[in-house]
């Protein structure tokens, strides 16, 4: 992974620094509530509904086990919420039937950050300076500014990439890191990049989606997407250019940034949104992006043009790394091997299916451990389990770790001739339910347990699903399938793009939930990027795992042989899933009363 | 970069044509400098960040080299990216302690990007390994 020089460790020292200052400040009186705000926001620091939250920068998800140990010390000490304050957020929620509030761990998020929720503010310069000595921070994780800029967790390892996008996300992140233009944006600016044919980083779904790609010539670009985003008005990012040189990545996005920054409305925050410029003034925008790019280039001299040693700098850093026991072993060698132990230890079978990729490699696999299991919300890791993940990192993984799109860790350098041991390891953790892709690995917000902006709970529901599919021949009988919950419109579950999507919605000061089909993160698995279609009025909470269940009994009995719940529902369109969800509603009068 | 308290700060006087003020969705591009000592660039609130690419048109694209002066919700947290932006003076908001300013500045000594004030990013000034 990228190794951080005297100067970008020093950067983030700073950083730390300034914040204490800020805070400082606000404490004495100096800096009101208003001001301190943005500044707090763009350090990672949101006040939710009974406690501040911190979002820490996982830069393109790439984590090393030291950092694992700071947010695992992080989680013990800090994330610990005073009694008063615990006591009313429990009692709150338990108003509405929520009896457990996971405190003392880490939240890995769809963006591939970290989140914590109960970390009082006034420790939270310290909580800055402890990230720091690791390299850590929140910089730009919320705010009206350029956000992480997020990949697919398979970057460097997988065997469908046509070129690694780690180097071109390591100079991306530098160039947004504290851009002096961009900070007070209309809304926050999302990047995703992917180098390989499947895109597993939704880019479409981007404020800038790029795909890095050869001409015919042989040279690396990029396919440049805008528009994309979610909320209340999901749109699916536009190809603004088919091919754009490498070298002039900066320089085309800092157009983009500019002309976003000079024109995007801020009369209404959501109308605010980027894809809002794009969609309204569409070839407009596209050539005023392209005349502000010819001046960056032809006037300006195109300064962040990136030079050829500063990118082999950086991708130096992006290299397969020394295994210290890697053993040369044939690879028909290693494949009977994982044959024989799969089939003497069935679970292992099952897990090297679903939760072991192949890998450039040949030696090598890329393992994800699953957060997904009952009893702990999806993405959840208490500060034990980080620890124990920092010791499988070092062991199994070269001391590199990935946290996923899909609320997963993942370890791209594992020696297959190991995966057994890993097997067993993740198991008495935890860690190792062969889920990934299946129903039972979904992504989930906070939601209302949390979230002040939620209109109903998250975790309840994936609870409940969970709760009802622990049986994996089940859920391998379903097949591959996104289930995606988001608590409000905001979408940060991505139910826009589930093929399952659960939205929480209020009505009348109640949680209600609309359901729907069909939508796609662009994934091969998925097809072409497009929101979910509703399939009725919103069910009560009590109502959805048995909506779902029908959703699913439905597709089961209509789907042709292999065929996924994406396909058929997309061969048979909605209304056979929509009379199924009709059915499956309780009587009306114990609805509301559990609603 | 010079901070100013309110009092000390003149808004461009009708009919003078060496200061004027730019309103935020103006284009930058199409102000007319010649003779112009001073262009205003007005901050409605600190989170509409509009300005500072208007000022980093002005200095940067357009090689202005008069005052370009930050109006309206200054704070002193954002006095380091209007110098970068290319912003020569500041008048700070009613009630804003200026003594807090200073350390501001000289809180980074370098930062990733190039900017109005120094064009090339730190890749190229330092050849960034160090």
């Amino acid at each position: 992974m990228y190794q951080y020089t005297a100067f970008d460790r020093q950067f983030v020292h700073q950083r730390a620094a300034q914040f204490r200052d800020q805070l400082t400040r606000w404490q004495t009186g100096k800096l009101s509530e208003d001001d301190f705000r943005p500044l707090r926001l763009q350090n990672g620091w949101y006040v939710q509904r009974y406690a501040p939250m911190l979002r820490v920068a996982v830069p393109y998800g790439e984590i090393a086990s030291r950092q694992l140990r700071v947010l695992a010390q992080i989680a013990r000490e800090y994330d610990e919420p005073e009694a008063a304050v615990f006591k009313t957020a429990m009692e709150g929620q338990g108003l509405l039937g929520t009896t457990f509030l996971p405190k003392n761990c880490a939240h890995f998020t769809t963006r591939t950050n970290v989140q914590f929720n109960w970390i009082p503010l006034s420790k939270s310069a310290d909580v800055m300076d402890l990230l720091a000595s690791v390299d850590l921070h929140g910089i730009q994780t919320s705010g009206n500014c350029i956000r992480n800029t997020t990949t697919d967790a398979l970057a460097g390892v997988a065997v469908d990439e046509i070129v690694d996008p780690r180097p071109y996300a390591e100079i991306i992140r530098q160039w947004t890191t504290l851009h002096p233009e961009f900070a007070f944006l209309p809304r926050k600016f999302k990047i995703a990049i992917s180098g390989a044919q499947d895109d597993r980083a939704a880019t479409g779904w981007h404020d800038v989606g790029l795909h890095l790609l050869k001409n015919e010539a042989g040279e690396v670009g990029f396919k440049v997407f805008v528009g994309g985003g979610m909320g209340r008005t999901p749109v699916v990012g536009t190809v603004i250019r088919e091919f754009l040189p490498w070298m002039q990545i900066m320089n085309y996005i800092e157009a983009i940034v500019r002309v976003y920054n000079e024109h995007g409305r801020r009369d209404n925050k959501y109308k605010a949104r980027f894809k809002i410029l794009v969609k309204s003034e569409g070839q407009q925008y596209i050539d005023d992006v392209e005349e502000e790019y010819r001046q960056i280039v032809e006037i300006d001299g195109g300064p962040h043009t990136v030079p050829q040693a500063e990118f082999d700098r950086v991708a130096a850093c992006f290299v397969t790394p020394q295994l210290a026991d890697m053993a040369d072993v044939a690879p028909a060698a290693l494949d009977a091997s994982l044959k024989a132990q799969a089939a003497e230890h069935v679970g292992f079978g099952r897990w090297l299916q679903r939760n072991v990729h192949a890998h450039q490699n040949a030696q090598l696999r890329a393992v994800t451990l699953s957060f997904k299991r009952p009893g702990q919300s999806p993405g959840d890791a208490t500060s034990e389990q980080l620890i124990a993940l920092a010791d499988l990192v070092d062991k199994y993984s070269a001391g590199e770790a990935r946290v996923t799109h899909d609320q997963n860790v993942l370890l791209p350098w594992v020696h297959a001739s190991r995966l057994f041991a890993l097997w067993e390891e993740a198991k008495a953790l935890g860690l190792a339910s062969a889920n990934v892709q299946l129903l039972t690995d979904m992504i989930a917000c906070p939601g209302g347990d949390f979230c002040a902006l939620a209109n109903a709970r998250s975790l309840p529901i994936a609870e409940a699903i969970t709760q009802r599919y622990q049986d994996l021949d089940e859920l391998d009988d379903i097949g591959e399938i996104d289930l995606h919950i988001s608590g409000c419109i905001n979408s940060c579950g991505h139910h826009h793009s589930g093929h399952i999507g659960i939205l929480g919605v209020d009505k009348d000061g109640k949680e209600w939930y609309q359901v729907t089909l069909g939508g796609s993160d662009g994934s091969d698995l998925s097809g072409t990027a497009v929101a979910g279609k509703v399939i009725g009025p919103s069910f009560s909470a009590s109502e959805v795992p048995d909506v779902i269940e029908a959703v699913l009994t439905t597709y089961r009995s209509l789907r042709d042989s292999g065929e996924t719940f994406q396909a058929t529902v997309r061969r048979t369109g909605l209304d056979p899933f929509k009379e199924a969800a009709k059915l499956a509603r309780h009587p009306a009068k114990e609805a509301l009363a559990t609603a | 970069m010079k901070i100013l308290a309110s009092q000390d700060h003149q808004p461009p006087a009708e009919g003078d044509n060496r200061a004027v003020a730019l309103a935020n969705d103006a284009d930058a591009l199409a102000l007319p400098l010649d003779g112009v000592e001073r262009v205003d660039l007005h901050f409605p609130n600190f989170t509409d960040g509009r300005a500072f690419s208007q000022a980093f048109l002005l200095r940067r694209r357009r090689g202005y080299q008069g005052d370009i002066r930050a109006t309206g919700d200054v704070l002193i947290d954002q006095l380091v990216q209007m110098q970068r932006t290319g912003f020569s003076s500041a008048v700070l908001r009613e009630g804003v302690d200026a003594a807090d300013a200073q350390r501001q500045f000289d809180r980074f000594p370098a930062f990733y990007q190039g900017d109005a004030v120094n064009p090339q990013p730190h890749f190229v000034n330092d050849k960034a390994a160090v």
